[in-house]
């Protein structure tokens, strides 16, 4: 069995952006870069079940500039066996990751695809679902465990009223929550011969994707911040303040 | 050109986030439509029919739509979107809708504006970033916008239409996925989403035990829903959908008590928009501090016993 893994390199998650003067974007020059959380979950989810003897492939794929090949060398560390860059400049939306991919998917024929619920700077939660889609391929989003059995996968996934387990056939598109696993830290030594694995490159147009954006951004603003608090100090004056000032309860 | 929204529902009756989609709809131009796909769900039709600016209720009444996958529906709201001429397909931003929606867009080869905010035309709306650190203002170049609507921005319709209810034909079962078991948090309390006050609690708690005893007595005097922080859930304390956040549920009470939590971006992303927050909680360095209305450094296991006293 073969897990494809689309790994997304975004702002690091301790990173709090700001939004620059001129209203055209968030600022990127000099912010320390990471892989998506939610990829590394994905990364890790597959490469388990390679451990298990249940998948006999892992392929790391990311989309967008040159400097992706670091994200993809991350989840070779965590375990994946080789990656595929799809290089290109352009501003990358979900549909247009979504054609990639499926392009690839085209290709390489994996049994399970594994996504990140949501990429956490553009905060869109759409690419797993518009792959599946695109594919006519049974989703399960929310993945917070996944088993496979009998040419079936299972699914748990978080909803909001609490949980729900889906059964699937193969091939199929699952995306990951944070509960599904907790990713390992990459080794020196595993990141050393991450270095010598295998990395493709290629590009929309030898996939023939059109990626152009559908979407413009017209500014991109810093939100109302709220305006200072006050501390008390004790709860009867809490109480005091929430009954009388902000009339609340 | 008609609007379509996709209501989320129980069968019976509405969940509360197809109100505040219906608002959200309201504020374009056209004709408002809601489709409601279920099985045995003429309860959830008629709530729709009786919704503020409704229009027409379109009911696909099928065996294959009980447990709401999003294959079977997002191909139904394909083909009805083809037949009914839609400028704009809207759905709250859910799991319900967030499963489904970009199913939808891609098979329309359109984009999916996600958790929209605010609308400023036709084709323009506001959708927060970077776990709410930014606000994105995006044209769509589209012909049909397909929408995922951020409930809390949103101030639901009441009651007050007279719809009228049309039944449509199912679209095909893909028979792609099926559901095996779903467990559904039992609770007399508020539905998080929809809750005036929220008591939250986070690592801080220390434990499962404690949660339940220290915040519940709190939360039944004070009418509220509860929540937690993604520490809370991972450590076990409670189950996944009391998660408030960036990638758990956005909430706006009235009130939001933060109790043990610290206050990460990715929590602050889903209660910062609060009416008034009050955060308790021993580190007088804990940046929950900075968005607090009201903050209390004490350590929660004298402050909330006693705040239950007071109450
Ligand atoms: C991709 C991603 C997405 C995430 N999404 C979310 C999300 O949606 N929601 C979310 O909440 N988190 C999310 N997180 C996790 C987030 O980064 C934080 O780790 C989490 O919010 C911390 O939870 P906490 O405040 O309960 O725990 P901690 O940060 O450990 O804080 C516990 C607090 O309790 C206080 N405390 C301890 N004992 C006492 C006491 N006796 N009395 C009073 N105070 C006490 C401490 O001073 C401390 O401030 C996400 C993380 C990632 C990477
Ligand atoms: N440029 C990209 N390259 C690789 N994977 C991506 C890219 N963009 C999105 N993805 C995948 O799609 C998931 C959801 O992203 P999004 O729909 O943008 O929130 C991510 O967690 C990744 O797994």
């Amino acid at each position: 069995m073969k897990i494809l893994v689309p790994v997304k390199r975004v702002v690091d998650y301790n990173v709090k952006v700001r939004v620059k003067a001129d209203q055209s974007g968030v600022e990127l020059a000099n912010v320390k870069m990471a892989m998506n959380p939610f990829d590394e979950i994905a990364i890790e989810e597959a490469v388990r079940m390679k451990e298990a003897g249940v998948a006999s492939e892992v392929v790391a794929v990311s989309c967008g500039v040159a400097q992706c090949q670091e994200t993809l060398r991350t989840a070779m560390a965590i375990g994946a066996d080789r990656g595929i860059l799809v290089s290109t400049d352009a501003e990358l939306q979900p549909l247009a990751v979504a054609k990639l991919l499926k392009a690839l998917c085209d290709k390489e024929s994996p049994d399970l695809i594994i996504l990140g619920k949501q990429a956490i700077d553009d905060d869109a939660n759409q690419t797993g679902q518009m792959l599946a889609a695109l594919m006519n391929l049974p989703q399960a989003t929310f993945a917070s465990k996944v088993t496979v059995a009998e040419g079936k996968v299972s699914v748990m996934r978080e909803i909001d009223g609490g949980l729900e387990t889906i059964s699937m056939h193969m091939p199929a598109v699952i995306t990951t929550d944070l509960r599904l696993n907790e990713p390992r830290y990459a080794t020196l030594p595993n990141i050393m011969k991450a270095k010598k694995k295998p990395l493709e490159t290629v590009t929309p147009d030898a996939l023939g994707v059109d990626v152009a954006a559908r979407l413009t951004t017209v500014k991109v603003l810093e939100p109302a911040g709220r305006s200072a608090g006050v501390m008390v100090a004790d709860v009867a004056q809490l109480v005091d303040k929430l009954k009388n000032e902000a009339k609340v309860i | 050109m008609p609007i379509l929204v996709i209501a989320e529902h129980d069968k019976a009756g509405l969940k509360a986030a197809t109100r505040n989609t219906v608002a959200a709809a309201r504020a374009l131009d056209g004709e408002l439509h809601v489709l409601v796909a279920g099985a045995d769900c003429a309860g959830a039709c008629a709530a729709t029919a009786a919704l503020e600016g409704v229009s027409k209720v379109l009911c696909a009444d099928a065996a294959h739509y009980t447990d709401q996958g999003a294959e079977n529906i997002a191909a139904l709201i394909v083909s009805v979107a083809g037949a009914g001429g839609y400028s704009h397909l809207l759905a709250p931003a859910t799991t319900f809708g967030k499963n489904v929606m970009p199913r939808v867009a891609a098979l329309l080869d359109v984009a999916q504006v996600s958790e929209i905010v605010a609308i400023d035309s036709a084709d323009t709306f506001v959708r927060p970033i970077y776990a709410g650190n930014a606000l994105a203002t995006v044209k769509s170049s589209d012909a049909v916008k397909v929408i995922t609507v951020r409930t809390t921005a949103f101030d639901p319709v009441g009651d007050g239409g007279a719809a009228s209810i049309e039944p449509i034909t199912a679209g095909p079962d893909l028979a792609l996925s099926t559901l095996v078991s779903r467990e559904l948090t039992q609770s007399e309390r508020p539905e998080l989403g929809a809750a005036s006050v929220i008591v939250s609690g986070g690592r801080g708690l220390g434990s499962g035990e404690n949660y339940h005893a220290i915040l519940e007595p709190l939360a039944d005097k004070l009418g509220a829903a509860l929540g937690a922080s993604r520490a809370a859930v991972d450590a076990g304390f409670v189950p996944n959908d009391y998660q408030v956040g960036q990638t758990g549920k956005i909430v706006a009470p009235q009130l939001y008590l933060a109790i043990g939590i610290s206050g990460a971006i990715q929590h602050l992303a889903g209660m910062k928009d609060s009416k008034v927050i009050v955060a308790i909680n021993k580190d007088p360095e804990a940046p929950i501090f900075q968005i607090a209305d009201y903050g209390l450094v004490a350590d929660l296991f004298d402050a909330i016993p006693a705040l239950n006293a007071a109450l």
